[in-house]
């Protein structure tokens, strides 16, 4: 493989991988900012990956993406309603909700589409080529000819930066993360917001598993999320808790796990379960380093 | 010493609420029994499924003759008393150790390689060797992650998830490295030798020493919270860590560091039992989820090591229950996860969970623990 097509791979499988980890990832930071912690993120992503399904194969590629978001607003519907209304123990609800999640859309999936064994064909995401851009050599294409959602992955870290640094909303909700006592004196509302950032949150973790189903897989698989909301919610503190550095590490997350088709391609002889393993092992040994060295948000995963 | 006697009379003061209400415990359990007996046969019927049929298939392959009820039920609830009672004894001292999954699979893969080391194999003490050093590893594992948390403050919710992919992956290498089978063809370990099988315990059925271990561990760490000064540490640190550290002078970073240790080490004990009484080799699914199944079995026991024996026994029953309605009914065995899910989420919002605090708020009691460390305890 000449080096600039293992270049182009590499940039291919990395931003591949970390699409959907930026998308459910700054949801999370969403509630984390409002002092909620979700580790149910992953039933969030399975949930919008089987509402994917159901939506597309109805309606289509854009029918799935909608379906996926409203069955994440759905899964964290109930999270809300169970921390946020009834003052259930955060961690939790969110054990419970990833169970739901597998157990319902595992049931649901064998029920209405067989046993599986036959590979359902749906309608998947076609890339759209950015202009110029696109034609960047070796990462060009890579990056820039995607399908629609990966460019509204790019968006929403530049765009939730902008809204929690120039917004009054923005203020507002960092204002209940860190000391809902002075948000609530100051008039805000302060469960009407972490409703709202649970909605939002769950839009954007189901969205990540519709780019599973419709982007990436063209299928769905029980338990197909694999993990990734776990992931995501690592990257979150390794961002430190912050848009931009969410994003960077979603993607240094991703150019990690990428490293094993490089490995490959240069036919490089380290056992292939090492190199899965490693992502994982740096992503603690980053939270290591940063460990001391970084402020979570005052009132994380406290309820009044 | 006479220091003591006033502050840990303060502190039984504090720790009051948690015993109050006797009844409430048979009360849950009603509840519960309830839910299911009404609730199983609704979500069928939602479903689609003939609830009738489906429901006695369950009936029948959890409790409906003395096999169903040993090899299927008390085979099955083995595993998640001991990784419900590893959550149990973690959340009392206020450790979030989601890590069970990847603590057994360490458990299972050490004792895995004990039983087929060449001194060990075919030795009469061979199930017990491979049943420490599942503990071992399961301890060791979960080690990590406490001293990730003691000394870098990586917060343990995330360290013990990462760590159960990196066990995964682990369990991966070795079946297709230094445990794999002779003949290298498939990804899982050679069959353990039948000396190096936990024995039988009941003729005519599946049923293993191992689940009179399980047993014997939910007493003992029943017995330990409840009657040592061991126990009083772990329960006072769940509690409020700042008046554990204050008024009972308790090395708080110590007493959690431990119990973190200890519940790795019964995470891994259970994989220890499920390779030498179950599986006998080594593979990379071994594990249905046992070590996330045992949050819901502590939760479901209000984290009280004795409940977890009578949970544990529940899941292995709906568990076990489930296969054979899967088998006979053909409904898909992954809808007990959202009975699981619906008794987990029905039992916290109807009782909300004093994981400690007595305010009901536990962020304070890790908080507390927070400023002891950073003051250098």
């Amino acid at each position: 493989m000449s080096a600039e097509s293992l270049t182009s791979a590499f940039a291919e499988a990395t931003i591949r991988t970390a699409t959907p980890l930026m998308l459910a990832a700054s949801g999370e930071l969403l509630i984390e900012r409002a002092g909620l912690i979700n580790i149910g993120l992953e039933g969030v992503i399975l949930g919008g990956a089987f509402g994917a399904l159901v939506g597309a194969t109805h309606g289509g590629v854009s029918a799935g993406f909608v379906a996926a978001a409203a069955i994440g607003v759905l899964v964290m519907f109930i999270f809300a309603a169970a921390t946020l209304g009834m003052g259930a123990d955060q961690i939790i609800t969110g054990t419970a909700i990833t169970l739901l999640s597998l157990g319902a859309t595992g049931t649901l999936y064998r029920t209405l589409y067989g046993a599986g064994g036959v590979a359902l064909s749906i309608p998947s995401s076609t890339p759209t080529a950015i202009p110029i851009l696109s034609r960047i050599p070796g990462v060009g294409s890579a990056l820039f000819a995607q399908p629609v959602v990966t460019y509204f992955a790019y968006a929403v870290i530049p765009l939730m930066w902008w809204w929690f640094a120039r917004t009054q909303a923005g203020l507002a909700l960092r204002a209940i993360g860190e000391n809902p006592a002075a948000a609530i004196a100051a008039g805000v509302p302060v469960r009407r917001y972490r409703l709202a950032a649970c909605l939002a949150a769950g839009a954007l973790g189901g969205i990540a598993g519709g780019v599973l189903v419709l982007a990436q897989a063209g299928t769905f698989v029980e338990g197909m999320s694999a993990g990734r909301g776990f992931i995501a919610i690592a990257i979150v503190v390794l961002g430190r808790w912050k848009p931009i550095g969410v994003g960077v590490a979603a993607v240094l997350f991703a150019a990690t796990t990428s490293l094993q088709y490089v490995a490959q391609a240069m036919g490089l002889d380290i056992p292939y379960q090492l190199v899965l393993a490693l992502p994982y092992v740096l992503t603690l040994a980053a939270l290591a380093g940063i460990g001391g060295r970084t402020t979570p948000p005052a009132m994380l995963a406290r309820i009044e | 010493m006479i220091w003591l006697w006033p502050s840990s009379l303060q502190l039984q003061i504090v720790l009051r609420p948690r015993f109050a209400g006797q009844s409430e415990p048979l009360l849950r359990a009603g509840a519960v029994l309830a839910g299911l007996v009404v609730g199983i046969p609704l979500l069928l019927t939602m479903l689609g499924f003939d609830a009738g049929q489906a429901t006695m298939a369950l009936v029948r392959g959890s409790i409906g003759s003395m096999y169903a009820l040993t090899s299927g039920t008390l085979v099955r609830a083995t595993p998640v008393i001991l990784t419900g009672l590893s959550v149990a004894i973690a959340f009392r001292a206020g450790v979030f150790n989601i890590g069970a999954e990847g603590q057994l699979l360490v458990g299972a893969a050490a004792a895995a390689g004990a039983s087929l080391l060449p001194g060990i194999r075919t030795s009469h003490a061979s199930p017990w060797i491979a049943l420490a050093a599942g503990g071992v590893a399961g301890g060791a594992w979960a080690g990590i992650a406490a001293f990730l948390r003691r000394r870098f403050r990586v917060l343990e919710v995330i360290s013990t998830i990462l760590l159960n992919f990196v066990a995964a992956n682990l369990v991966g290498f070795l079946v297709r490295g230094a445990l794999q089978e002779p003949l290298h063809i498939y990804p899982q370990s050679a069959a353990i030798a039948l000396a190096a099988r936990l024995p039988r315990i009941l003729p005519g059925s599946r049923l293993h020493a191992g689940f009179l271990v399980a047993l014997a561990a939910a007493g003992l760490a029943w017995w330990v919270i409840r009657y040592t000064a061991a126990g009083f540490r772990l329960r006072a640190v769940g509690a409020n860590a700042d008046a554990a550290r204050i008024a009972g002078e308790i090395n708080v970073a110590r007493t959690t560091t431990s119990a973190f240790i200890v519940s790795g080490a019964l995470a891994g004990l259970a994989g220890a039992i499920e390779l030498t009484g179950v599986t006998f080799a080594l593979y990379e699914n071994i594990s249905p989820g046992y070590g996330y199944t045992g949050i819901a079995v502590a939760l479901l026991a209000r984290l009280d090591a004795l409940g977890v024996i009578a949970s544990g026994l529940l899941f292995g029953a709906l568990e076990a229950g489930a296969s054979a309605m899967q088998r006979d009914a053909g409904v898909p065995s992954v809808v007990v996860l959202v009975v699981e899910a619906l008794i987990i989420l029905g039992l916290i919002v109807a009782w909300p969970l004093q994981m400690g605090a007595p305010s009901g708020n536990r962020e304070e009691a890790v908080a507390g623990e927070r400023r002891a460390q950073e003051e250098g305890a």
